[in-house]
């Protein structure tokens, strides 16, 4: 079974994408089951449900949605097996740039939202860096100037990454990321990380409440940089 | 990428998914298309599938050839290698850069030299009212600047053998000045507008409905003539609004 990690900025239209995606999926034989991971609500299971096709929802609550995305990967991948998932489709919910929820093995998919100007790709950081595909939303509102200095963006951020760009209104770029995802080599046992998550070991972690820096212990990095365990 | 001697439109469906009226359309360099129909019937979208080089994986399933064959990947996608420019209806820029910055990084995308930035800037000034500084920020410009930008950057930095156009007309900049600058010689040229004038300056054009490509009509003589007569018409009317906007009163009729 393959495994496809799709993360992006919300209202990138990471969704609609993948809709139009898993329509092609389909139509080449491909069996697709998505996790749909977000924070405090979604209804986009219902969304996915129309394409009759196994979903998942995963809310984190308050966790990281990362980590919570992380730390279920196995637990995903094993009910997507049961499902007789050809390609397991996990979207994340995407709201943390710091991080790259993406293994190893995955076919790591950053979608981006072109009208976010050309110096977004320089601020999204790992999410964009350490994927394999990053697709390009909402070109049809800018010029097509913008559209290539955007790209020119990307490949400065990401040399090597695959560029497709896509409209999650008309379906464009859909079928080219079907066919990237039928390319893709089946997920492997043992999964690392491309990127460390976000550091987060403190008392903020646990609950802590009160603002005041003598509540708090743990790993914290101070607005200068400076990083310190305060703790026993 | 070889010369273009050819750019071939394969038809095929519309908004009902009813096939096109029309099964093929070959454009050869040197051509100036129109493209006419009212609004919404789909002329926006069939630029877009010759800007995509669409290969029947858009919803209207055309499939846009280059010399008769289907162009590779590379060509569809790279900038660097892509042959086509296109002006679309976009009155303004988003990116938070500079109007230097912009089009350096332009010029880096499609691998021009750097000294095209300046000279974008020179020609979008002749197109437009206030003038452009290098140190503007994009967001600033108006919808005239912005197109006059826009116009002027595929003259030089995408300068390319085929070139899109959509509704020139709008934004209050010189449309025939414009025209000319974009629809350089030896280029394929598709253009959609309302407009007259433009209209039958072109040697054929393709009306649409419903999504669809309806028919093809050559330009006849009797239309170029009237053609003739519009541009007269236009050029006065232009001038009434060069005199307007400076300021001036035109209270005598100048028969033309």
């Amino acid at each position: 079974m393959k495994l496809v990690v799709v993360a992006g900025t919300p209202g990138s239209g990471k969704t609609s994408v993948l809709m139009h995606t898993i329509r092609s999926l389909k139509q080449v034989g491909m069996s697709p089951a998505v996790v749909k991971i977000d924070c405090l609500w979604t209804d986009d299971d219902k969304r996915f449900e129309r394409l009759d096709i196994p979903v998942r929802i995963g809310l984190s609550r308050d966790m990281c949605p990362d980590h919570f995305a992380i730390y279920n990967t196995d637990e995903m991948l094993k009910w997507a097996r049961e499902q007789d998932a050809g390609v397991l489709i996990n979207e994340t919910a995407g709201l943390c740039l710091r991080c790259a929820p993406y293994p190893d093995g995955c076919l790591a998919v950053c979608v981006i939202d072109v009208t976010t100007g050309p110096n977004t790709p320089l601020k999204v950081g790992p999410l964009l860096t350490t994927a394999d595909v990053v697709v390009a939303t909402k070109g049809d509102i800018v010029s097509q100037a913008e559209r290539e200095v955007f790209r020119e963006r990307v490949n400065e951020a990401n040399p090597g990454c695959r560029i497709i760009e896509a409209n999650g209104l008309s379906g464009q770029g859909a079928s080219e990321l079907a066919e990237v995802i039928s390319e893709t080599p089946d997920v492997g046992k043992e999964l690392t990380l491309r990127h460390n998550a976000p550091l987060a070991i403190c008392t903020l972690c646990t609950g802590e409440m009160r603002v005041a820096k003598e509540h708090h212990m743990g790993v914290l990095r101070h607005i200068d940089g400076f990083t310190e365990y305060r703790g026993e | 990428m070889q010369d273009i001697h050819e750019l071939t439109i394969i038809c095929g469906i519309d908004k009902s998914g009813a096939k096109e009226d029309v099964e093929k359309i070959r454009i050869c360099p040197g051509e100036i298309i129109g493209i006419v129909g009212p609004t919404g019937s789909g002329k926006s979208t069939l630029i877009c599938d010759i800007e995509q080089l669409s290969q029947g994986d858009t919803p209207t399933r055309r499939k846009i050839l280059i010399n008769g064959e289907a162009p590779g990947r590379d060509i569809r996608t790279d900038p660097r290698k892509k042959r086509i420019a296109q002006l679309s209806q976009n009155m303004h820029f988003l990116a938070d850069m500079t109007v230097e910055e912009f089009l350096r990084m332009h010029a880096k995308s499609r691998n021009r030299n750097f000294d095209t930035v300046e000279r974008v800037i020179d020609i979008a000034n002749t197109l437009t009212g206030e003038s452009i500084q290098p140190g503007h920020q994009l967001t600033i410009l108006s919808g005239g600047q912005s197109r006059a930008l826009m116009a002027a950057d595929i003259a030089v930095i995408s300068d390319s053998p085929i070139v899109l156009i959509d509704e020139i007309e709008n934004a209050g900049i010189k449309k025939q000045e414009a025209l000319k600058l974009l629809a350089a010689e030896g280029k394929i040229v598709l253009v959609v507008t309302h407009d007259p004038v433009l209209a039958l300056m072109t040697k054929r054009r393709i009306v649409m409905r419903n999504g669809g490509i309806r028919q093809v009509i050559t330009t006849t003589p009797g239309e170029m003539n009237v053609c003739n007569e519009l541009v007269r018409l236009d050029n006065y009317m232009m001038s009434l609004r060069d005199t307007i906007r400076q300021g001036g009163l035109v209270e005598q009729a100048v028969v033309v």
